[in-house]
């Protein structure tokens, strides 16, 4: 097995409430390897999209706090000053967000914002720069891109935008991608064609990428990996066959039965998971699940380990042993 | 309506009293209005003065002594008269007396009262037409926005001043005469209604766009396909929903119309002599700022005090209200 | 953007006409008003009234005696005062129109400059010991009599501590640029800074805001994530972004300060400019002139309000397609 590319220990995010310290992330581990797609789903506020942004430096919230490690190829990030954070930012680890309409400053070309990216890491012209952005904008399959390159934001559609963006992120060939809910704004036949498009784009860039995303469609379709979160933690981890196809946790099981399934039996009503994920605010001591779980029993109090041999789960139902 | 069991008005409540700046500038502001409608108790029970007639001969009482009101000029070649400077005794002409020989404290007080009538008055009025044009326009659209909006645009487009100077020149001198209206030349009525009227768009334009915006949202399409009449929904359903805005406004419009006026009267066409305002109390400082600056000075930082506080007051309803809320700019 | 700039350019149009449309039905049709006497000042003889008839030709129809006003203001340009026997409003009003300009541009320009670096310096530094002095600049701003504060400038640079601190001031009036430059500046530094430092308030605490919010945007997350410094986000993005509703309000500003609070400020400081002009037509009720001040000055400001919109179109590119 080859080193991991990146690898988060214990990762934990928490902000300043009006009641002491809310925790969003709490104890967050995962590794991604050279190459592969790693997919972390989980309902909003189940700390997926803070725990990325947290280890990048992108929240800027005073009271926020983040501990742990992160070691991307080698180099720790937490702690890492800012100005040594801006050169992984970017041109290591890129991102991409859910909205493709706010995600671009409204008053700059498509190509001025992939030009900014590159000049920001590379010293080379204005004029080279503006090649590039042309390349990429074909690579991304923008037709016309040398009339394109000049076109602001608010011109292109949303699938288009988000193309841009992908472009933009690429544009340095970082080794990892971040991308945040890259579909969910998106229309149904767009979303497939960005994800077709990131998974090329994975070959020819070598980059890794983590999708972060509620749809375990998406995850399905892209993900060699998977990391199911809840309440801030990891509840499952496991190779994407593993997941789906023998799921650990109850709340696992939850979200793949509330897909509804082309050619499986027809249901009345498609099954949900009772009740609404909890404000971190307001977490029980024991499994964070365990309010809405049907398989709740006593051992629930206590918060379980995320244990297992490759495929992980923090359930007291799969645990090698369960405290008396 | 406001009433307690009102959810959001009675939150905005709280938070506007937990809003420390916001309730010490309605303290102020209460004081300032509570003094100013006590003028005349002012003025015949401790100045002893009548403040709007013009005592050129008179004397007053300084350190047991008789002194003029008018005192010859000492300096230069003693061509010409000064007034009685601040004596800061309240029976004997505090602030001391304007070149007409009369009572600036007193006439501050009177001053006040039609100051901040007209800036609360106006600002009613103001914002009264403004939130019926600006939700007819807003509901219904079509030509009658059309129109409605130009005119907004061109009066928007027109400075302010200008329109006042323009309405006030014909208005001011002469009265306001339409069919069986008749409004005397001097009547505080005719500088309420033209600052109200100028900044009609100031209100209206923002509130337009506002009840645009209400009227795609479901609640209102579900009224209108309920088959409620135009009327009724304006009523019931828009006009609760715009109410956050224009009380956000009134503390503002208050401010801005106070100093309009003072403007105005500054300028001779708004508040009409004898009356008083703290815009013509500037203006009679004029040609005594540098022998008697408190005549100026005085009148110029109550208008700066009030409109202080009318614009924290403001500040404070809109964190608490609509934090969206905008008059033109910064205000 | 030549769409646009030929439709902004129509709706000035259209707003000129408007508003000179607007003036005449209140100078020559409100009702209960006698024109003929306005226009002749107060205790006109009979004589002078009859020539103003039939100059402005009260007995046609109101369309006729419109186009006569125009004529009489725009093409002959040969608008005479009543007051002043004789004198001509056009000429009166382009000689007065560079010491209005210097004021209000020169105050434009100081405002705009400390505007934005203190708003900037107060969203950078958010919650710091600028913060609250700008909030309150921003609200003395609004609050204050731009024409009291001059007044109160005046008591203490002519009279007060002229004799110490502010000896080398002038005294009050207006000096030619091409005469003697420096003059110029020594006379209209006060008039600037007065009407400057309530603006600059004003303008910092809205772009405060504005920029504050631009820095939540979406977009300012993406550039962080780009690995662009803090600086260039917050100068190139976010305050790019935010100088767009600022720039419209100059526009509006820019033209209210030329028929308002410019004008208050020209009579305290005695500079003879357009406001001055009206000030002294309105003390004597000298129609014709205010008539022509109130309409060459509303005019500049449409003209000011199209031109910053072009500039703002190329701030923004969103508007040029609207």
């Amino acid at each position: 097995m080859s080193e991991p590319l990146f690898e988060v220990t214990d990762l934990q995010v928490s902000f300043r409430g009006r009641s002491g310290p809310v925790n969003a992330v709490n104890g967050l581990s995962y590794t991604v390897m050279p190459g592969q797609v790693l997919g972390v789903v989980g309902e909003s506020g189940s700390g997926k999209s803070v725990s990325s942004m947290g280890l990048l430096g992108l929240i800027r919230d005073r009271g926020a706090t983040v501990t742990g490690s992160a070691r991307f190829q080698g180099r720790e990030l937490i702690g890492m000053p800012d100005r040594e954070l801006r050169s992984v930012r970017g041109r290591e680890i890129a991102m991409v967000f859910q909205d493709p309409m706010t995600s671009l400053t409204p008053v700059y070309t498509v190509g001025w914002h992939i030009a900014e990216q590159i000049r920001a890491h590379e010293s080379i012209s204005k004029k080279a720069a503006r090649h590039r952005a042309i390349e990429l904008l074909a690579e991304v399959g923008i037709p016309d891109p040398a009339r394109r390159v000049d076109a602001y934001p608010h011109e292109f559609s949303g699938g288009m935008r988000q193309r841009a963006v992908i472009a933009m992120a690429l544009a340095c060939d970082p080794a990892l991608l971040i991308a945040d809910e890259p579909t969910t704004a998106l229309d149904v036949t767009t979303q497939a064609q960005i994800l077709d498009l990131m998974l090329r784009l994975r070959e020819t860039h070598g980059s890794s990428i983590m999708v972060i995303t509620h749809d375990m469609g998406v995850v399905s379709e892209i993900a060699d990996r998977v990391l199911v979160m809840y309440g801030g933690r990891a509840v499952e981890a496991g190779t994407c066959r593993e997941v789906f196809h023998t799921p650990h946790h109850p709340y696992t099981r939850g979200l793949l039965a509330s897909v509804p399934r082309i050619g499986g039996e027809k249901l009345h009503r498609l099954p949900t998971i009772p009740g609404a994920p909890i404000a971190s605010s307001e977490r029980p001591t024991g499994c964070a699940f365990a309010p809405r779980c049907a398989e709740r029993h006593d051992a629930c109090t206590m918060q379980p380990l995320l244990t297992g041999d490759g495929h992980l789960s923090a359930c007291w139902l799969t645990a090698p042993e369960v405290p008396a | 309506m406001i009433s307690s069991k009102n959810g959001p008005w009675r939150t905005a409540g709280r938070q506007l009293i937990r809003n420390r700046p916001a309730m010490i500038s309605a303290a102020a502001f209460l004081i300032i209005l509570l003094a100013c409608l006590a003028a005349p108790l002012y003025a015949h029970h401790v100045a002893h003065v009548d403040p709007l007639a013009s005592n050129i001969a008179g004397t007053t009482v300084v350190d047991g002594r008789t002194a003029d009101l008018l005192q010859q000029s000492t300096d230069g070649l003693g061509l010409g008269v000064t007034p009685l400077g601040p004596t800061w005794d309240p029976g004997h002409y505090l602030l001391g007396a304007d070149n007409q020989g009369r009572d600036v404290a007193a006439r501050l007080l009177y001053g006040g009262r039609n100051s901040l009538y007209i800036g609360l008055a106006s600002a009613f009025v103001c914002c009264l037409l403004a939130a019926v044009l600006g939700i007819v326009a807003g509901y219904f659209g079509g030509w009658i926005d059309a129109v409605l909006a130009r005119l907004f645009d061109v009066v928007w487009a027109f400075p302010v001043y200008l329109l006042a100077i323009c309405l006030s020149v014909v208005l001011v001198s002469g009265g306001l005469h339409i069919g069986p209206l008749h409004l005397n030349a001097g009547s505080l009525l005719l500088p309420i209604l033209i600052i109200a009227v100028i900044y009609v768009p100031y209100v209206a334009r923002p509130l337009r766009g506002q009840v645009m915006a209400l009227r795609e949202r479901d609640f209102i399409q579900a009224s209108i396909g309920s088959g409620a009449g135009d009327w009724r929904i304006m009523r019931r359903e828009v006009l609760p929903n715009v109410l956050p805005t224009l009380i956000v406004f009134l503390p503002m419009m208050t401010a801005l119309n106070m100093l309009t006026e003072s403007a105005l009267s500054f300028l001779s066409v708004g508040v009409q002599s004898p009356d008083a305002s703290w815009g013509t109390i500037i203006n009679d400082g004029l040609g005594l700022l540098y022998t008697r600056p408190v005549v100026t000075v005085a009148p110029g930082l109550l208008i700066a005090l009030t409109a202080v506080a009318l614009n924290v007051l403001g500040d404070g309803v809109r964190d608490a209200l609509d934090p969206n809320a905008r008059l033109r700019g910064g205000a | 953007m030549l769409g646009y700039t030929i439709r902004r350019i129509g709706a000035a149009l259209f707003v000129l006409w408007a508003i000179s449309v607007l003036v005449f039905l209140i100078f020559f049709a409100t009702p209960g008003v006698d024109p003929a006497a306005r226009i002749a000042g107060r205790n006109a003889d009979p004589a002078t009234l009859e020539q103003v008839r039939r100059s402005f030709g009260f007995d046609a129809p109101i369309t006729t005696q419109y186009l006569k006003m125009m004529n009489h203001l725009f093409l002959e340009r040969d608008l005479t005062s009543f007051v002043n026997r004789g004198s001509r409003v056009v000429p009166q009003i382009t000689d007065a129109l560079p010491a209005t300009l210097s004021l209000v541009i020169g105050a434009a320009v100081i405002w705009m400059a400390v505007g934005i670096a203190m708003g900037t310096a107060a969203a950078a530094w958010r919650g710091k010991a600028a913060d609250p002095v700008i909030t309150l600049l921003g609200i003395l701003g609004v609050s204050m009599p731009v024409y009291w504060l001059g007044e109160v400038i005046n008591l203490f640079t002519q009279s007060r501590m002229h004799e110490t601190v502010f000896r080398w001031v002038p005294p009050l009036g207006y000096v030619a640029p091409t005469e003697n430059p420096w003059q110029w500046f020594l006379h209209l530094i006060f008039p600037w800074l007065s009407l400057a430092v309530l603006y600059a308030g004003i303008y910092a605490r809205l772009l405060r805001g504005e920029l504050i919010g631009a820095l939540r945007e979406d977009y300012v997350r993406t550039a962080r994530a780009k690995g662009i410094s803090e600086r260039r986000i917050l100068v190139r993005h976010a305050l790019r972004c935010s100088l767009i509703p600022v720039v419209s309000l100059f526009g509006l500003d820019f033209g209210a300060l030329v028929g308002g609070a410019g004008l208050l400020t020209e009579v305290v400081f005695g500079i003879p400019g357009i406001g001055h002009l009206t000030y002294n037509a309105l003390q004597n009720l000298d129609l014709p002139v205010i008539m022509g001040t109130v309409m060459y000055a509303a005019f500049f400001v449409v003209l000011a309000n199209a031109a910053v919109d072009l500039f703002y179109a190329r701030l923004d590119p969103r508007v040029r397609h609207v």
